[in-house]
């Protein structure tokens, strides 16, 4: 088990890892796919022009990476306080 | 019978056995079983059964339709944004901590973390939604029944209901969980496949996803010499502040709904809570990113083909679908030719239903018949997982939250077992009701249902874990707030109810997104007024937090927490 300190580190740092994803979430759908959507028009790839590929491909492949990044930082984390059993969380009454 | 309804009911038959074997394999015996499959299910397998039990048969057959046809192309991104954007913040926000508080519903966590007013009130918002959205999903199965192999739709309806209840009452969420495995196998390999094609056929790329890029340009030239505004162009439809409320309200709504989040209660740990949203999204986003490329296909080859030809002269294709009336050609001006100024639609002498566009889409790529026939099956695993996943909702709503917390305490696990399966038996002949008499109302309040979770569920789940201070009362009277004013407004506006001008020009589907802030302000405000939850709550909200099994979270689950209370002196008066 963490002790105060610890805990109060890991929320945290957990929580700073949150705000940062959260901001790049909505930077590339409201962001990019909808507010900028015409400035970034102006550029195209393969074709199509970035603020709508934003609006239908690029939000949708970024969220899946901002969700990677998260389970792959937050295992990090883990294993720095030390958690390796998760095993023991299985409970329902 | 024709080689494509021979085809059809080849893969109609094989999948539906192969369902029924593995619900054969994993019946239940325990409510544990029953409610969240003994929570050990592995994440890449529960991955992809949130991603089939998401997937609806909308998303299946009509996905592509939307963003192309109905929405002009910029306009659809809403739906494609705010249905995966949704994973994000449940990924981060909801999932793991709702894993870790345990238990079997969400109106679980309400109860425990709130009070029984707040728990009754979320019942109620559950059952509400997902009879809704179950309605729509065996209307679903009984047009692909209709359209495939010819069968009346009413028996379409009732072979997928019988399809059902051999699986979903026999096996709960462990027989749903891995038939929707399967299903989802079933479902993405019939999407790609015409979409691979069709890709090819028009672009020589093999990836849809890039291949579209190549007629984009030539599609804004189509619609634009049509009179209607270019594809790929923001705002000529929808404005940009309402861009953003629809997005969001289907964001936040996605993550508040019952049906989703009670999908992470069957992973093994928090961790695998974790993984099972990745696993999920990217599974979806499979679809999601494959949707709109087919959808400016089609609108392609229609936009190509069809506009100045003789009414009588139209392609194959085009002929199959105006025989079963998806397609209508109404020659207005009565020179024989199929005119095409401005909308396409209603009162226009062209208009196509949205479903056809992925339906039709191995015809149009002129894909021999097996393919036809995947797509028929692929549609239906869409529509009966969907259902399966609500039907779960139900029956656990009904048993868990209803009949023990309520009626029976003392009700022992096997009488819970057979309330949830008689529940989800008399639940499946109500859905089965609805989808042959749909209410003509169903499809609008489907896409609405996204606004009153937004406004109802989002924010007493994400203020209940990140704010220990939220109160039962504030929480109370936050979803009343965010419910009424979202309901209210919808039924104000919505041409089927009352019809009246939009305020403001908000839309009926973004009006979540204001009441998901006004409720977030009311619980805010009210919590500083009213009762704090009481010591043991706050710090089962604080352990919920970090990892590791601690002794308060064990009591919590199985359920000693007044016990634990006593024994540690701490004040659990809610």
């Amino acid at each position: 088990m963490l002790d105060v300190d610890q805990r109060r580190e890991y929320w945290r740092r957990n929580v700073r890892l949150m705000s940062v994803l959260l901001v790049i979430w909505a930077l590339v759908s409201f962001g990019a796919g909808i507010l900028f959507v015409d400035v970034l028009n102006a550029v195209s790839i393969f074709g199509i022009p970035l603020g709508f590929w934003f609006a239908q491909q690029g939000s949708i492949i970024v969220f899946v990476l901002l969700i990677a990044f998260y389970v792959w930082r937050m295992d990090k984390l883990d294993a720095e306080f030390g958690i390796t059993e998760y095993e023991q969380e299985v409970h329902h009454q | 019978m024709s080689p494509i309804q021979a085809w059809t009911l080849v893969f109609v038959v094989l999948t539906f056995g192969f369902y029924i074997y593995i619900a054969y394999r994993s019946r239940v015996s325990d409510t544990a079983g029953f409610y969240v499959a003994g929570g050990g299910i592995p994440a890449p397998a529960n991955g992809a059964a949130v991603a089939a039990d998401w997937m609806s048969a909308a998303s299946f057959i009509s996905m592509a339709g939307l963003v192309a046809f109905s929405q002009n192309g910029y306009a659809g991104s809403v739906f494609l944004m705010g249905w995966t954007g949704g994973y994000v913040l449940l990924a981060l926000l909801l999932a793991p901590y709702l894993r870790k508080f345990g238990k079997y519903t969400v109106p679980d966590f309400v109860g425990d973390r709130y009070n029984e007013t707040a728990r009754l009130v979320s019942v109620v918002c559950a059952l509400v939604v997902s009879f809704v959205y179950v309605a729509g999903q065996m209307a679903g199965v009984g047009v692909v029944f209709q359209r495939f192999l010819g069968v009346d739709r009413t028996w379409g309806v009732v072979i997928g209901m019988a399809i059902v209840f051999l699986y979903a009452v026999l096996g709960g969420m462990k027989g749903i969980t891995w038939t929707q495995v399967a299903q989802y196998s079933v479902l993405i390999v019939a999407y790609i496949i015409p979409a691979v094609a069709i890709s090819l056929q028009l672009s020589g790329n093999p990836f849809p996803q890039i291949g579209f890029g190549q007629i984009l340009d030539e599609l804004d030239g189509l619609q634009r010499d049509l009179g209607l505004a270019a594809y790929t162009e923001a705002f000529t439809q929808t404005s940009m502040v309402n861009m953003v409320l629809i997005t969001a309200a289907l964001m936040f709504g996605t993550a508040g709904l019952p049906h989703v989040i009670v999908r992470f209660y069957t992973a093994k740990s928090v961790r695998a809570a974790r993984y099972s949203a990745l696993w999920a999204l990217f599974f979806i986003s499979l679809l999601y990113t494959i949707a709109p490329a087919v959808g400016a296909f089609s609108k392609y080859n229609v936009l190509t083909q069809i506009p100045g030809s003789a009414v009588d002269d139209t392609p194959t294709w085009f002929n199959t679908w105006r025989d079963v009336g998806l397609i209508t050609v109404d020659d207005l001006n009565g020179n024989g030719i199929i005119d095409v100024a401005g909308a396409i639609g209603e009162g226009t002498e062209l208009a196509i239903n949205n479903d056809i566009v992925v339906l039709a889409a191995p015809e149009i790529a002129g894909l021999p018949a097996p393919i036809v026939g995947l797509v028929a099956a692929g549609g239906l695993a869409a529509a009966l997982s969907t259902a399966s996943g609500l039907l779960l909702v139900i029956s656990s709503s009904v048993a868990n939250d209803i009949y023990w917390k309520r009626i029976n305490p003392r009700a022992t696990d096997a009488q819970q077992l057979r309330v949830g399966r008689i529940a989800m038996a008399a639940a499946i002949l109500v859905a089965g009701y609805l989808g042959i008499n749909p209410p003509g109302f169903v499809a609008e309040v489907v896409a609405l249902a996204f606004g009153l979770a937004a406004a109802s569920f989002f924010p007493i789940l994400f203020l209940g874990i990140f704010w220990k201070k939220a109160t039962a009362a504030a929480a109370a009277t936050g979803m009343a707030v965010g419910l009424s004013v979202t309901l209210l407004y919808q039924l104000w506006t919505l041409p089927t109810f009352f019809g009246n001008e939009p305020i403001l020009d908000i839309p009926a589907t973004g009006i979540g997104t204001i009441g998901m802030i006004l409720n977030l302000i009311t619980i805010i405000v009210v919590s500083q007024f009213t009762k704090e939850p009481s010591e043991l709550m706050q710090k089962v909200v604080e352990d919920v937090r970090y990892p590791g099994r601690s002794e308060l979270v064990a009591a919590h689950a199985e359920g000693h927490l007044s016990e634990y209370a006593e024994e540690h002196h701490l004040d659990d008066d809610r």
